[in-house]
């Protein structure tokens, strides 16, 4: 399928989960597509990069559910911390295994999963809606119930697929987005490439296969997709875009002229528009 | 290392103090993550491992285990290193936008929490490092609006919030003028060395709560001529650490 047709299938007011991390393998031409649908008012459960920046920025988000948002080697998202400290939407502040174990606990159809982590910290205050739990066993822990976070849909990058939905990663790390998809009621994979089923392990091992189709609802293949953020081994993060993303996101001005040179048309536009600057400001 | 160069070292910097500052962390540490956040931490590590921590085990800062010359030994993608954190073998050096006297640490966000006068990177790890494994912290300005009275988000957890857990220690903070512990009957934060060429009052007037001051405060120890050369000419030969801590 395309991006528009993954997105027709999204709704306002979903929670929809987005893989990768930070800046890292993230579904940027779907986050594209999100911003050109009037798709709006949602809950985002995300490892915080660009995703939760350029959502933010287009005032699509109700609540945040997240540990942090960051772009790696710019340490803060600029669009994240404007929002946040506007009031634009609400959040729900967890640690990074929190959403780990949230995300875990939705795949597994658990209420919740006891873990350790926010116990003493103010992921308790700014969450009152958490509880703890206390072992049943002799040593009588306290732990903190990690509710399951349930998404209604899913959005991951993978390096390749083939069109059923078997998702293959060839970095050195597949974040967390088989999670993302298996805690969700609709995933949709977007990838570099879609090859042949007999193909995934021609040159890579079995464990490279991080998504089963079963999980997956529907693929799209959008060539540099994860741009600017991450998709190893097939390329890294575009720093000079980065950067210039997070100058621009800092002044109004300065937003509205990169939106208009890259985010006011359709994807092959944004790519185009991404050649031409590198054209004019060489790496 | 051998001293047949001949070269007369310069004297050590402030960065080099912070630099040993930080690997002391490692210490007996034995066989597990060092996990530094930030350069000169970074540099602390690697030669802990290079030097009287021989078995600790270093990333490349993403999903490789490395040796010191950079060969992978092994993989660590950030579910395993959850893992990791969660089972202990592992002792991190964080940042710290905040820290109290009772080493609680905010990287979250300064003000309201509802409505942040500024929002930082958000709580990240430091809820589940600090309730599972040895947690320490890197200043590389130590200054009142660091050392706070109060931090305005709990994100690392302090001694005062840590009732109970198993597994909760602080070993150290290191910052630009000293180090300092929590080795105190109400584990209160205590200078534990100064930086050579630190003043006690230096250190009072940049801390916004009451230090606890041993009678003799002891000098930060001096780097070996071969740490000095190890930081200078293997491990850190760009100077990177003069960006975090000026001479």
């Amino acid at each position: 399928m395309s991006a528009e047709e993954v997105v027709g299938r999204l709704e306002s007011g979903m929670t929809i989960g987005i893989g990768g991390w930070g800046s890292r393998r993230k579904p940027m031409a779907l986050v594209r597509a999100l911003l050109r649908s009037d798709v709006t008012d949602l809950t985002l459960v995300s490892y915080g990069g660009p995703d939760v920046g350029l959502l933010a920025a287009a005032g699509k988000i109700r609540r945040l559910v997240t540990a942090f948002a960051t772009l790696d080697s710019v340490p803060l998202e600029p669009h994240f911390t404007a929002a946040r400290q506007r009031g634009a939407f609400e959040m729900t502040e967890l640690d990074e295994a929190m959403v780990m174990w949230g995300l875990t606990a939705a795949a597994q159809r658990l209420p919740f999963i006891p873990v350790r982590a926010g116990l003493g910290s103010d992921v308790l205050r700014v969450n009152p809606s958490l509880r703890t739990v206390t072992s049943p066993y002799e040593d009588g822990e306290e732990l903190l119930a990690v509710p399951a976070l349930r998404l209604d849909a899913a959005l991951v990058h993978l390096n390749r697929a083939d069109v059923r939905g078997n998702g293959q990663y060839l970095g050195s790390d597949p974040y967390f987005d088989d999670l993302f998809c298996q805690a969700a009621d609709a995933a949709y994979l977007s990838c570099e490439h879609i090859v042949d089923t007999g193909d995934l392990l021609k040159d890579a091992g079995p464990q490279t296969l991080l998504v089963n189709r079963a999980f997956v609802t529907g693929v799209v293949a959008t060539p540099n997709g994860a741009h600017f953020t991450a998709c190893a081994p097939d390329y890294e993060r575009d720093e000079n875009i980065q950067r210039a993303y997070a100058r621009a996101a800092r002044d109004p001005e300065a937003w509205r002229t990169f939106t208009a040179r890259f985010l006011s048309g359709d994807e092959a536009a944004y790519q185009s528009a991404v050649a031409a600057f590198h054209e004019e400001e060489p790496a | 290392m051998t001293e047949s160069s001949g070269t007369p070292l310069l004297p050590p910097t402030r960065a080099e103090y912070c630099v040993i500052a930080c690997a002391e962390a490692w210490r007996d540490a034995g066989e597990v993550l060092a996990s530094p956040m930030g350069l000169i931490p970074s540099v602390g590590a690697r030669l802990a491992r290079l030097t009287f921590a021989p078995d600790l085990l270093l990333t490349d800062g993403e999903a490789m285990v490395v040796r010191p010359d950079g060969t992978t030994e092994g993989w660590l993608p950030y579910r395993q290193h959850l893992t990791l954190v969660t089972g202990g073998r592992r002792h991190v050096m964080m940042g710290a936008s905040q820290i109290d006297r009772y080493g609680n640490q905010n990287i979250s966000c300064i003000g309201d929490w509802e409505r942040p006068k500024r929002q930082l990177l958000g709580v990240r790890g430091a809820p589940v490092n600090t309730l599972n494994n040895p947690t320490s912290y890197w200043v590389p300005r130590h200054s009142r609006r660091v050392f706070v009275e109060k931090v305005d988000m709990v994100c690392g957890v302090g001694y005062d919030h840590a009732a109970g857990a198993r597994f909760h220690r602080i070993p150290r903070v290191v910052s630009d003028l000293g180090v300092f512990d929590f080795a105190t009957p109400d584990h209160a934060m205590r200078l534990a060395s100064l930086h050579p060429g630190v003043t006690l009052d230096q250190v009072r007037e940049a801390t916004a709560f009451d230090l606890v001051v041993p009678d003799v405060v002891p000098s930060t120890r001096e780097p070996t001529a071969a740490e000095l050369r190890l930081i200078r000419e293997v491990i850190d030969p760009a100077n990177t650490r003069t960006r975090e801590v000026g001479a």
